[in-house]
């Protein structure tokens, strides 16, 4: 028979069961609508983490204290004190790190900041006056400070603006002194809000050079981190090549296995919070995946209940002419339909709520979401669905292909 | 008369079925052959094996020894494809239950046996009206197959069963569902594509006056044939539908 006849034969096969198909596909729909969701929705997060990561710019690499972890319960990188003010120096070398632009140092402290009787509990960032360039900070009053600032060890800070708005209430803030475990520190710039959702949140945040936080807050000589700049064409994994070599050198370290700090490269960090959010977001696609099986199953079942319940028509079709073949792909086709349509309403579905909550994260939330329509799973998801309707369809097809014509149309 | 002019010949048909351990013979060896172009009937009582031999003849079936020759070709040894082609040209059949499809209009339902044919598309709408003209329903032709009266299904069915025009024509109990009027006219219907149109027919029946619209009427008891003879004063077409 020709193809456009059995299709057409097995679209009606299915209209004249109308809602019985409708409620048989539910399975296929919400199978699909879940993957599409989930694939759509990974791929939203992985955008908006990969975002962040390169706002950072792709010429960035930090250097890390200690050995980097190997696992969740590996805590050698915390407490590690070996970047200091030499290897600063070394890394600073054009001769070492003939690529390195710019590097800057950076400590980290928490504690409570206080202006007369208002305490707000912050986060201090002591950097260079590089980091308003590499972080794109603008204040909204007053100005960062400087490279003077930094080596003059200044009392000096910019706050966020969250921190503004805690402390000072109304007033402005510039040229007033706040006070961080006792000790002042004058107001110098304060920055525009940020908003949610980004890697560094500085709003919350007091920054200071980082000398002042390591001399006056932590009373320590090591840093949290060493950020550096690459120049525009270098070539950021030989930068990163560079630094390994020139901190071994510095540390006397001959085992690259012994190494007591690691460097992280955007593309590095970029490249793990894909893995993770990918393997999110497959596994999740399994899970998924255990209702289509389901539905698969049921698609089964339904038609095997239409292959009895047409045992009439199949022995008539038989009595006139058709071959095995003929019933086989009238049966296969009706079942490939059906969940091949349940595939298509699961994509329309499943990108459409995926398309709402974009919309409601990005409108009501204020996060930086886009919509992202997953052809991946679509792709996968049609395939899916059809492939179940030819697994799951071939079995009743075949008890259709194989009845007798006599024992069909003496079936009563 | 010579073995070429036999659209029929079997030899020695026996069947019998297997259930689990129960062997129950319904066909005992029965030979016998149709001219091209007869007109023959099959009696006998219900459990006589008249249906079992029509499906072997009819190729629903195949018998559990001897031999049958269709066209002069052996039908022992044809596969699923061949079977279903000899079905489908050269055999029409008609059942006692109509077997219509439903909700599929009359055109539809005539056009059926041309979805397996190797019949060109442009050619299915002229030979499925011309197939529905020959049995006086050219003007049912979109109402579905509910909304008729039993013997204009059964005319649907003739339709269905010639529109391929096929050498020979099955007819199971054709009239068993009818009234006597109905049955009357798909029985002229019948005769008179034997007559005009020289297609073999075999028809099954236990209605003797049925029987009356062949030439010949084999009669068939316990899966023998108890009698072959030539009908004596067969009937005449009288029925007013048929032109």
């Amino acid at each position: 028979m020709r193809a456009k006849y059995t299709f057409q034969t097995s679209l009606r096969g299915l209209s004249t069961n109308r809602s019985r198909s409708i409620l048989t596909i539910f399975g296929i729909v919400i199978g699909i609508t879940a993957i599409m969701l989930v694939v759509s929705l990974g791929a939203g997060a992985q955008q908006l983490i990969l975002a962040q990561v390169q706002g950072l710019g792709t010429q960035t690499v930090a250097i890390i204290p200690g050995r980097e972890p190997t696992g969740p319960s590996d805590i050698a990188s915390l407490y590690s004190d070996s970047l200091k003010e030499r290897d600063l120096a070394a890394l600073k070398s054009k001769a070492n790190v003939p690529g390195l632009k710019d590097a800057m140092p950076v400590s980290f402290d928490a504690g409570s900041a206080s202006y007369g009787a208002n305490n707000y509990q912050v986060s201090v960032f002591g950097g260079t006056e590089l980091m308003a360039e590499m972080f794109d900070l603008h204040p909204a009053a007053g100005s960062f400070f400087d490279k003077s600032d930094v080596e003059s060890r200044a009392d000096v800070a910019v706050i966020g603006a969250k921190v503004a708005e805690h402390l000072f209430e109304n007033s402005d803030p510039v040229n007033k002194n706040i006070k961080i475990k006792g000790r002042s520190f004058r107001v110098v710039a304060v920055l525009g809000a940020t908003g949610g959702g980004s890697l560094f949140n500085f709003d919350d945040m007091v920054i200071m050079p980082y000398v002042t936080v390591q001399d006056y807050l932590l009373g320590v000589k090591y840093f949290n981190r060493i950020i550096v700049e690459a120049e525009e064409n270098a070539d950021v994994s030989i930068v990163a090549d560079d630094i390994r070599i020139t901190l071994r050198d510095s540390h006397n370290i001959s085992d690259p296995a012994k190494d007591d700090f690691f460097v992280q490269t955007q593309k590095d960090l970029a490249d793990r919070l894909s893995t993770i959010t990918s393997a999110l977001t497959w596994f999740l696609v399994a899970v998924a995946s255990i209702a289509l099986f389901v539905g698969g199953v049921g698609i089964m079942n339904i038609m095997l209940v239409a292959v009895t319940e047409r045992t009439h028509e199949i022995g008539l079709r038989k009595a006139v002419g058709a071959t095995e073949k003929d019933i086989l792909s009238q049966f296969l086709l009706e079942a490939v339909l059906l969940t091949g349509i349940g595939g298509i309403v699961g994509i329309i579905l499943g990108s459409l709520l995926a398309f709402i909550i974009a919309f409601i994260l990005s409108t009501f939330l204020h996060i930086n979401w886009q919509f992202i329509f997953p052809w991946s799973g679509a792709i996968l998801g049609f395939t899916v669905s059809t492939l179940i309707g030819l697994i799951f369809g071939v079995y009743p097809a075949k008890q259709a292909a194989k009845k007798s014509p006599i024992e069909a149309l003496r079936y009563e | 008369m010579s073995v070429a002019e036999n659209i029929i010949e079997v030899e020695n048909i026996k069947k019998s079925y297997h259930d689990g351990s129960v062997s129950t013979s319904v066909l005992h060896g029965i030979s016998f052959s149709v001219r091209k172009g007869e007109f023959v009937a099959i009696m006998g009582p219900s459990g006589s094996g008249k249906s079992t031999l029509l499906h072997v003849l009819g190729l629903l079936d195949s018998p559990t020894s001897g031999s049958y020759h269709l066209n002069g070709k052996d039908t022992s040894g044809f596969s699923d494809i061949e079977v279903a082609q000899i079905r489908n040209k050269e055999i029409g059949f008609v059942f006692q239950v109509f077997n219509l499809l439903a909700r599929t209009s009359v055109l539809e339902n005539i056009k059926l046996p041309l979805l397996y044919s190797d019949v060109p598309e442009h050619e299915w709408d002229k030979l499925a009206r011309d197939a529905a003209e020959a049995v006086g329903l050219s003007h049912r032709l979109e109402h579905s197959p509910s909304e008729l009266s039993g013997g204009e299904r059964q005319r649907v069915a003739i339709a269905r069963a010639l529109v391929n025009d096929p050498d020979i024509i099955f007819a199971d109990e054709p009239t068993g569902n009818l009234d006597s009027k109905s049955g009357k006219t798909v029985m002229s219907i019948i005769q008179k594509l034997n007559e005009d149109r020289g297609k073999t027919i075999v028809l099954i029946t236990h209605e003797i006056s049925t029987a009356q619209h062949a030439e010949r009427i084999v009669k068939i008891l316990d899966g023998n044939i108890e009698s072959d003879q030539k009908v004596a004063h067969r009937l005449k077409i009288t029925d007013e539908y048929v032109k």
